[in-house]
């Protein structure tokens, strides 16, 4: 059961991921990115994270995504002209992309039965459920970097305000 | 018949995800489409944040994730302000020509 999920929503991830890498238009790569979101979204719960899952879900693939669409859409941004680009990012960037997944997956592979297996139902013993034992540690241990973050998203608000208003509107 | 899955199988799916994110960071020219890449790569790492909370059995990755997609929604929020706000002097969405600083 695990093995099944695990390998249908890896495989839907990276088909979005491939898909987001090749298509021209701003608006494919965006829904590819909405099908990769939500295929980690199904990633995390079966690694026991409900709360993120429901998290990702409504923040990334909800929030997120309808802000970029609504910026392609009000942009109207086209197909991207196929230009030179750089030479650089062809001869150095790809072979240094290969070269971090592969130091990656070595170092992975290597510690392979130091990390472990997943089990669907390895919640640890007594555990309550997921979201009770997240809120316990955010707001007992972590209850400043908590409000902290309102701050951050409400100087993030006007910041946006501010940037995308039109000029000479005062 | 197999029930578990490596950790490692979840750890290398992250590592790809990254890395086709790196690619699509470098070779992509519209900006939209490398803030995208970006997105992509910070739900990479929060994948592997989550497969190593779950085998140490430590609530605390987790809400690092947490934190991570609320510092990444408010930089999506700022990120797209800045492109509206190049579009606008600019007109144009891509990268090759935007050179402001370059003539």
């Amino acid at each position: 059961m695990q093995l099944a999920i695990f390998i249908i929503f890896a495989a839907l991830a990276l088909a979005g991921a491939l898909n987001l890498l090749f298509q021209r238009h701003p608006i494919n790569s965006a829904l590819s990115l909405v099908v990769v979101m939500l295929s980690l979204a199904v990633l995390y719960w079966s690694l026991g994270a409900e709360f993120l899952a429901a998290a990702q879900v409504i923040v990334y693939s909800g929030a997120v995504m309808v802000l970029f669409v609504f910026v392609i859409m009000l942009l109207n941004a086209g197909e991207e002209e196929r230009t030179t680009g750089s030479r650089m990012a062809y001869i150095a960037g790809i072979p240094g992309a290969v070269a971090v997944f592969a130091l990656l997956s070595y170092v992975f592979l290597r510690e392979s039965t130091t990390i472990g297996n997943v089990h669907l139902s390895s919640a640890p013993a007594g555990a309550v459920s997921n979201i009770a034992e997240i809120s316990q540690v955010l707001f007992t241990k972590l209850l400043l970097p908590f409000e902290v973050t309102s701050v951050l998203i409400l100087v993030a608000i006007l910041g946006a305000v501010v940037l995308a208003r039109k000029e000479g509107s005062q | 018949m197999i029930t578990e899955v490596p950790l490692a199988a979840y750890l290398i799916l992250a590592a790809m995800l990254f890395s086709i994110g790196i690619g699509a960071f470098l070779i992509k020219r519209n900006i939209i489409s490398i803030f995208m890449s970006i997105e992509l790569m910070l739900n990479a790492v929060n994948l592997t944040f989550v497969a190593f909370a779950h085998s140490r059995h430590a609530v605390s990755g987790q809400i690092f994730v947490f934190f991570v997609m609320v510092v990444a929604a408010a930089e999506a929020a700022v990120g797209l302000a800045i492109i509206i706000a190049i579009f606008r002097s600019r007109r144009t969405l891509a990268t090759d020509q935007i050179n402001l600083l370059n003539n």
